[in-house]
């Protein structure tokens, strides 16, 4: 029997392909359901927008209850400025959670339960937030992490030691908070399904007491769609969160 | 004591830490449905905020699951 942690392997499909520079560029499962993610959201929000009408039907609703909940997250934290940032952080929401639902799928690959694919994406939003920051307000961003207020310059100095740190810490925080949570799911599903193999093995006793597990992992797959969604959802919040300390810093 | 028994002991050292991440989270969720209960006029508008502190406290914990799955698998 697989182990919990085989689900994750990364398989290059139809061989390998290049070899660019010393780095393997193969087509592997990861980039196969990265690409299926991609056009599930086209597929989706094309067919819902295809033929719109005054009062949506189904498809149309799912569609606007989509738009209109990340539109109404910008601009709750980001306010008038926030506009041109919107198509970044839907489609950040977008595929984040179509990869976290199309992992849930038995058989399926999890594409954001590889560091890699997650960490990237932080230190994306993160280099976006730096970028902007210095763009729009210069130097003077750095007042940033310069407390306000009147207290003693030692204090500020050590407060604004904490502030670089904790910055600096976002990006791997970022990544890892959803990386963990997918592979913490995926795992903790896989060992709940192992119990059910070995425990039916015991003979009738075992099969039946198999069924505590079983529901058992039919609730954790309940609590992993949720989970999916929530962890979708943080990452477009913290997206926002962080985009804010680039538009309007205090001064 | 043998390496391999210590690699197992130290994961499972490291996972207590997310459950200093479980009373962080529950503290969240607990004290936004007092206020909610409190003035549900102003819970909506919060919820997001709630979201935002329980996704912040749940990342330390995560961290210790990282720390413990690098022990077990790396």
């Amino acid at each position: 029997m697989a182990g919990p942690i085989e689900q994750f392997e990364i398989k290059e499909l139809g061989g390998k392909l290049f070899n660019l520079g010393g780095y393997d560029i193969s087509f592997t499962n990861s980039a196969l359901f990265m690409g299926a993610a991609v056009a599930t959201i086209t597929g989706i929000l094309w067919l819902a927008s295809r033929r719109a009408e005054m009062v949506p039907g189904r498809l149309q609703s799912v569609g606007e209850m989509w738009y209109g909940m990340i539109r109404g997250m910008v601009d709750n934290v980001l306010g008038e400025d926030g506009k041109p940032f919107f198509p970044l952080v839907f489609s950040l929401f977008s595929f984040v959670l179509m990869a976290n639902m199309l992992g849930m799928f038995p058989y399926f690959f999890t594409v954001t339960s590889h560091v890699i694919v997650t960490v990237a994406m932080a230190f994306f939003v993160i280099g976006l937030v730096i970028a902007v920051g210095l763009y729009k307000h210069g130097l003077g961003w750095f007042s940033l992490f310069w407390p306000a207020g009147n207290i003693n310059f030692f204090m500020k100095a050590f407060i604004a030691i904490i502030e670089v740190i904790s910055f600096l810490s976002r990006p791997i925080s970022l990544g890892l908070r959803l990386f963990g949570n997918m592979l913490a799911g995926h795992i903790v599903l896989k060992v709940f399904a192992g119990f059910v193999v070995s425990l039916s093995a015991l003979g009738f006793g075992g099969a039946l007491s198999a069924i505590a597990p079983m529901a058992m992992a039919v609730a954790l797959t309940a609590l992993e769609f949720l989970v999916a969604f929530l962890q979708a959802f943080v990452f477009a919040i913290l997206t926002c969160v962080y985009l804010n300390d680039a538009l309007h810093t205090h001064h | 004591m043998d390496a391999e028994a210590a690699k197992y002991i130290g994961a499972g050292i490291a996972c207590i830490g997310m459950g200093g991440a479980g009373i962080g989270v529950g503290h969240i969720f607990g004290n936004y449905l007092a206020g909610a209960l409190r003035n549900p006029a102003a819970a909506g508008a919060q919820f997001t905020n709630a979201l935002i502190g329980a996704a912040l406290a749940e990342g330390l914990g995560i961290f210790s699951l990282v720390v413990a799955l690098v022990l077990l698998f790396g």
